[in-house]
């Protein structure tokens, strides 16, 4: 079988920080699977390793069957949605500019882009909903706004593979729920997805695997088969408890005695 | 006015002062926004070594000093994507090793030299037949080739990882992008001088920068405002009998000042 991604026994480090220990990890086509763990677990250290913006220390990294450097015209095959943080809001550039940026890779040097990248670009904000504000500076969009601008910029490049590095930070119910349902219609349509989220109870309900990371991968499965204590132990630490509430799990995470501070 | 443009050195002069005014607004939108002022101040320097030791050598200084200043531009370039020394450490050792060897340079050939100390401080007066022809090339090349990969250069300054997940070549595109930071400081250094060349390819952009959010129109205001800064400034240093380069300078920090004055960006973020 033909994986999407393929990590064997990788293990990054920043000069003496181990930020990966010995991850292997497959991701094959069609999948939807959710990255989750705590702060400084090493997720997006994963994503950068994937698309070898970080070099592992040891093990392999191979990406349609091939290691990231050697991807070249592929690329375009890939959409990468960074986290918020990676943007610079002050910068001078309007919405839809920012889109187009997603067709640049494929358009190769010097070539401008031409009516069917606009198109693609005009698709990927009817997609995320910002088609009204296309026009509009990127320092003038709220935090959620802007995070469907980056997720635009990667659909606008028509990718088989999206990766997507928290996309729901700093966002609120109703837009993180409408995120994943249009994640969800993707990956109907064919769409690899690799989501990055830290919450576990909107990843339960829309992805069809879960894989837990705290530096080591944890677990990997299908929601209800995973989310269970050990995973809970990785995210919030011993004291952390399921609570079933209808359809979607909540955590509880105990409070901490006067005796430990 | 018009009879000051009767003089030969005035013409070359003020031809000289649009096309740095132009050239260097363009290349400075990309040096605000990606935060490389410290680069242009240490590429400037660096051309000192390359002025000093084309007079030593008797090669045209300018010719010595594109040399110079691209070697340091993929210095810096080499050592940022490598990353084994913080860049701002590899600039500061580029910066004063090449002044230092300029001096050096300057010892070596017996006395003080007027001209060298020329290029230091800036010169109307100073711009020939010659350096004029030099930088009408390079000027033309500079912006033929912000044209050309204007795409390319606005996604690595915006967003330099998601240029390289793309597959275009980030890392060839940067060292570009600093070669033609260090070809706009050669063309520059005649009529402004070194020290203070950097200012001027910093402050125009800086003042576009405070008046729109738009990157067309952020590198068309800041060619108006250099532009503007380097002909009045021009005038003024001739009528006051003034050092050219940081007249225009004086200039352009005005303009700056008014632009953060009238800026939309500062009433919004104050609000």
């Amino acid at each position: 079988m033909d994986y999407m991604i393929e990590l064997e026994n990788v293990t990054v480090r920043y000069q003496e920080l181990v930020a990966l220990e010995d991850v292997s990890l497959k991701v094959a086509p069609g999948e939807f699977l959710a990255l989750i763990g705590p702060n400084g677990s090493g997720k997006t250290t994963l994503v950068k390793t994937i698309l070898g913006l970080v070099t592992p220390a040891a093990g392999a990294v191979r990406l349609f069957g091939k290691p990231p450097q050697q991807l070249n015209g592929e690329w375009k095959r890939v959409g990468y949605v960074p986290q918020i943080a990676q943007l610079d809001p002050r910068f001078p550039i309007r919405v839809f500019d920012v889109v187009l940026m997603g067709r640049y890779g494929q358009l190769g040097l010097i070539r401008r882009p031409g009516s069917g990248d606009r198109k693609a670009a005009w698709r990927a904000l009817e997609q995320v909903g910002m088609s009204d504000l296309a026009q509009r500076p990127i320092g003038r969009l709220s935090g959620g706004q802007r995070q469907r601008v980056l997720v635009a910029r990667a659909l606008a490049t028509e990718p088989e593979l999206l990766l997507l590095d928290e996309p729901t930070t700093g966002v609120d119910v109703g837009t993180t729920e409408g995120l994943f349902n249009l994640l969800e219609a993707l990956n109907r349509q064919g769409m690899t997805i690799l989501v990055v989220s830290h919450d576990v109870g909107v990843v339960a309900q829309h992805v069809d695997q879960v894989a837990c990371l705290n530096r080591q991968l944890v677990a990997h499965g299908r929601p209800d088969e995973v989310l269970g204590g050990e995973v809970l132990e990785c995210m919030y630490g011993p004291q952390a408890a399921f609570v079933g509430h209808g359809d979607f799990p909540h955590v509880v995470v105990q409070r901490h005695g006067p005796q430990e501070g | 006015m018009v009879e000051i443009l009767g003089y030969t050195f005035m013409q070359r002069a003020l031809l000289a002062s649009v096309l740095i005014g132009t050239v260097s607004a363009v290349i400075g939108v990309y040096v605000v926004l990606r935060g490389l002022s410290f680069i242009g101040a240490g590429i400037a320097h660096a051309s000192f070594g390359g002025v000093a030791l084309g007079f030593l050598l008797g090669i045209n200084p300018l010719l010595a000093a594109v040399v110079f200043c691209l070697l340091t531009a993929w210095g810096i370039a080499w050592t940022s994507l490598r990353a084994e020394v913080k860049e701002d450490t590899a600039i500061g050792i580029f910066f004063a090793s090449t002044m230092a060897l300029g001096i050096l340079v300057i010892g070596l050939m017996r006395g003080y030299n007027v001209d060298l100390f020329g290029y230091l401080f800036g010169s109307v007066l100073a711009v020939t037949r010659q350096d004029l022809w030099l930088s009408l090339l390079l000027g033309a090349g500079v912006l033929l080739t912000v044209g050309l990969f204007f795409k390319e250069l606005l996604f690595i300054t915006f967003d330099p990882e998601m240029a390289r997940v793309s597959g275009l070549p980030a890392g060839a595109l940067y060292v570009l992008l600093l070669s033609l930071m260090a070809l706009t400081i050669v063309l520059s250094i005649k009529v402004v001088g070194i020290i203070l060349v950097s200012a001027l390819i910093v402050i125009p952009a800086a003042a576009a920068y405070q008046l729109t959010e738009d990157f067309r129109r952020m590198m068309l205001l800041a060619v108006v405002v250099g532009n503007l800064s380097a002909v009045v400034g021009l005038f003024l240093s001739y009528w006051f009998d003034t050092a050219s380069g940081a007249t225009m300078v004086l200039t352009a920090t005005a303009f700056f000042i008014l632009s953060a004055l009238l800026s939309p960006r500062r009433r919004r973020e104050q609000v």
